[in-house]
């Protein structure tokens, strides 16, 4: 399908230079692609010629002891996930597979893609998102400069912190060429306490009562019934506990006693079951069978039901939702429409702070809809300027955040 | 005096009499500062090597003064630096003398604790601590914690990303707000983020964290409030060489273990802290790590076995572990009396604060001890061992002619060492003017250019907090980012130093 596009591979930060050079000379846009695995994510844009990551691999520092590792862009993720897991690390932000939703080759990302749009799962309310790891980088701007910031420590406040800047970028700003990041201990075991057959608003209220205690709950999320990979009958309240065995023991124990006047039912998943639901969640897998159009909403915890009432009043066909970041976090799947139902989405989002994102709708609605929250004028005209301050002849990934740049 | 700033702008100065006038039509008279005996108590922060008397310092109270303020600065061209509660390390909020400090203190008010979604909405003018002491009643607390958190203010510490001892399991200060107000240069205020995770765009909350004052005052801050561990233990350990201690610090983190805090003092600390106030440090000892756990009992008590059974395996040579939460904090007595213990040795030191991939620590305490003892003088070491953050204590007294200078180039030659590592020049304390003209250690002119544009797409200007964290002015018009207005260039004889 995009065999009419020129796709330049790129070996090494220099091929980006030059590249960049060349495509400011043409004055011609170019897209930045890695795996491809987000190709369908943000605003879409006429056909732009594209930059491939590619051929710029490989883990270049890993060193378990200092809780750090280095990568060109184009690693693959799962590559990078693997060589953590025998030294049992991860990355605590558990980035979120697109591809359920999307569609593309599972568990085929790269980490540059997933810096590039700062991919988080259910621990982000714990442990960080992507934006939290993210020591240093390399890149080329849009200027075709080589630029890098941040560095390998893990406390670093050496002139501004660029890496929160690039993360979320969608390559907007600069190409990545190799990312540093901070790594962390695997949980030596976890567990999942369900609290089962509450309405929602309880279901919301006992997360929040959980995110308000001393037990270190990792993840809540809540899946209504219809909503559920685990087929449940009823609604589940789902509370992540992570941690040396004994500890999860009883931590686990402790949380059934503090939510026990809830009148709801508990159950428990061992570490497997949980690691599964868990990456379920993470990859918004509840939605991915069905057709609609799919929404992100990222609110206050008490205002994610909120924002679901609202669609609800005012008539919006939500086929599924679910609630992550202990109700924060509002994935929706709505009946598709020609607009998205994106001024009914605004509106219930900006009756509170926060904003939705549409993730799944056809190429056409997402180069007509805006895709990302719309900024207020004085904001928007920042971002602009920043976005000019890398990229100022509107290079790289054009159109692929907001129509004017 | 190394230390070289802008010169003042005469034109400036001229028109003194001008702004006073105009900010009268702000302010109140009281919250005005113009009578120069009282301005001096404005003329450096918590980095006193060098001061300036700042033009006239304005004491706003409402967002509306602070955009008045900034407009009228835009427009008179007249230069703004903000300052929280000055104790920055760096110089950070160090005057210009010709230029407005803008202080924040009257910004002091805690907003809105919101115990449901755990956060709580303040002002920038707010000490650290306040915000803890708040919301204790109901278990919760602030995380990061600055040795200086009574007095320092939540505004500073987003300024200056500031850390903590318990930074490595909990975060700096980026990690844990969720939202801010920000007045930009020409007075439009915006708000980032709010009590949502995330941003809808890019993350401009997380550029503003750690930006030193350069790219706007901060007139509200969402901080995210934790529950309290339900408890916490600690070990104090002795080890018989410094590679040592890092190896059992490696050893730790290796065997899956965060631990709350890492703290490691080295022989010189301990001696001076165990003269000052005695706390049970071993004076055999050539380095003491302190190792606090925390979360649930069974949890505490397992982790504690394990972290006592590996410092067992790297030879730690004495190790204790607090039963009560007396003992527990006595073991910390030591540690947080390290700064003034040193004090007792000479009456001056320089505190630097560089961070180094932890593996180095001791090629790199041999090597600071080397560069101290050409200048003759010595370093103590405080040291997050967790995160690599070492602050080494240069200690010198200032009375006697050029020790001072030399103790700068101490620091610079250390910091310099940290750098040729794989570290950086500053772990939390903030380039400022202090670690200004060292930024080309760690950046090329190319790294540098892209942080300038980055300000000129803040402050087109200049105006805000300049001669602050870069080695070099620049007219932003050089990068192609000048946004000119009136046809009007600000800068017709800029100051490179």
């Amino acid at each position: 399908m995009d065999a009419a596009l020129a796709t330049l591979d790129i070996r090494d930060a220099a091929d980006a230079v030059e590249a960049l050079r060349v495509a400011n000379a043409r004055h011609m846009p170019h897209a930045i692609l890695g795996a491809g695995s987000k190709k369908r994510l943000g605003r879409h844009s006429p056909l732009q010629e594209q930059i491939s990551t590619r051929a710029l691999t490989g883990v270049t520092l890993y060193e378990p002891e200092e809780l750090v590792l280095s990568a060109r862009a184009g690693t693959a993720l799962r590559e990078i996930e693997e060589l953590l897991d025998a030294h049992h690390q991860q990355l605590a932000f558990e980035p979120m597979d697109y591809a359920p939703l999307l569609g593309g080759a599972a568990q085929s990302a790269t980490i540059g893609g997933v810096i590039a749009v700062n991919a988080s799962g259910p621990r982000r309310i714990k442990a960080g998102a992507a934006r939290d790891h993210l020591l240093g980088f390399h890149c080329v701007t849009g200027r075709g400069e080589m630029v890098k910031s941040g560095g390998r420590v893990m406390k670093n406040v050496t002139g501004y912190d660029l890496s929160k800047l690039v993360c979320g970028s969608y390559g907007t700003l600069a190409l990545l060429t190799e990312v540093t990041l901070k790594v962390l201990p695997k949980a030596e075991t976890e567990q999942t306490l369900l609290v089962l057959g509450l309405d929602e608003t309880s279901c919301l209220a006992q997360l929040r009562r959980a995110s308000g205690s001393p037990h270190e709950v990792s993840s809540f999320a809540m899946l209504p019934a219809d909503a559920s990979p685990l087929r449940l009958e009823a609604n589940a309240a789902l509370l992540r506990i992570e941690g040396p065995q004994i500890s999860v023991a009883t931590r686990c124990d402790a949380l059934i006693a503090q939510l026990g006047d809830s009148g709801a039912r508990f159950d428990t998943l061992p570490q497997a079951e949980s690691a599964a639901l868990w990456a379920a969640v993470r990859d918004a897998a509840p939605l991915a069978p069905l057709s609609g159009q799919v929404w992100r909403v990222s609110v206050a915890p008490t205002d994610g039901i909120k924002v679901v009432e609202t669609l609800r009043r005012a008539n919006a066909p939500i086929l599924a939702h679910f609630y992550d970041w202990a109700g924060g976090l509002v994935w929706l799947c709505l009946e598709s429409a020609e607009d998205a139902h994106a001024a009914a989405m605004r509106n219930a989002v900006d009756a509170h702070r926060g904003h939705a994102t549409l993730i799944r709708a056809s190429d056409d609605i997402r180069s007509r809809v805006d895709v990302f929250h719309p900024q207020p004028a004085p904001l928007a005209a920042l971002a602009k300027r920043v976005k000019e301050s890398f990229d100022p002849g509107h290079i790289l990934e054009r159109g692929r955040m907001r129509e004017a740049f | 005096m190394t230390l070289i700033m802008p010169a003042p702008e005469p034109e400036i100065l001229a028109r003194r009499d001008e702004l006073i006038e105009r900010l009268r039509a702000i302010l109140p008279a009281q919250n005005l500062i113009i009578d120069e005996t009282a301005r001096r108590a404005y003329e450096c922060d918590a980095f006193t090597m060098y001061r300036a008397l700042p033009l006239v310092v304005a004491l706003p109270e409402t967002v509306a003064q602070v955009s008045a303020i900034l407009a009228l600065a835009a427009e008179m061209n007249v230069k703004v630096v903000p300052r929280g509660s000055g104790t920055s390390l760096s110089g950070g909020s160090m005057p210009l003398e010709d230029g407005i400090l803008l202080g924040m203190s009257k910004f002091n008010r805690i907003l809105e604790i919101d115990y449901e979604n755990r956060c709580a909405r303040v002002q920038p003018g707010v000490q650290n601590l306040a915000i803890s002491r708040a919301v204790e009643g109901r278990g919760f607390y602030y995380a990061p914690d600055p040795s200086s958190q009574i007095a320092c203010s939540i505004g500073g510490n987003v300024a200056e990303n500031a850390g903590g001892v318990h930074c490595l399991k909990y975060g700096l200060t980026t990690n844990n707000i969720l939202g801010l107000e920000v007045v930009l240069m020409g007075g439009e205020v915006i708000r980032l983020g709010g009590k949502h995770l995330d941003s809808e765009a890019y993350d401009l909350l997380g550029l503003m964290t750690g930006s030193e004052g350069l790219l706007g005052v901060v007139t509200e801050v969402t901080v995210r409030i934790l529950q309290k561990p339900v408890m916490a233990r600690c070990l104090l350990l002795g080890f018989p060489s410094v590679a040592s201690g890092a190896r059992f610090v490696g050893a730790v983190i290796a065997r899956g273990i965060i631990p709350g805090g890492m703290e490691m003092m080295d022989k010189a600390t301990i001696h001076a802290v165990e003269r000052f106030q005695p706390c049970g440090y071993p004076l055999d000892a050539e380095a003491v790590v302190i190792v606090e756990l925390d979360g649930t009992q069974a949890e505490v008590d397992y982790l504690v076995d394990l972290v006592e059974a590996i410092a067992r395996e790297e030879g730690a040579t004495t190790t204790k572990v607090s039963n009560s939460e007396v003992e527990r904090l006595q073991f910390w007595a030591g540690r947080k009396n390290a700064f003034p213990a040193v004090s007792c040795i000479k009456p001056d030191y320089l505190c630097m604060d560089g961070t180094i991939p932890r593996a180095r620590l001791p090629e790199v305490l041999a090597g600071m001890d080397e560069i101290a003892k050409r200048e003759g003088l010595q370093v103590a070491n405080v040291f997050h061992a967790g995160d690599g953050n070492l602050h080494p204590l240069i200690l010198y007294d200032a009375s006697i002619e050029g020790e001072m200078e030399r103790a700068e180039k101490v620091g610079f030659d250390i910091l310099r060492l940290c750098v040729a590592v794989g570290g950086v020049l500053t772990g939390e304390h903030g380039v400022g003017v202090e670690k200004r003209n060292l930024m080309g250690e760690m950046f090329n002119e190319m790294d540098l250019k892209q942080q300038l544009r980055v300000k000129c797409a803040f402050d087109s200007f200049n105006r805000l907090n300049p001669g602050k964290v870069f080695p070099t002015l620049h007219r932003c018009a050089e990068f192609g980012m000048m946004h000119v207005s009136g046809g009007k260039t600000p800068f017709p004889d800029l100051p490179r130093f």
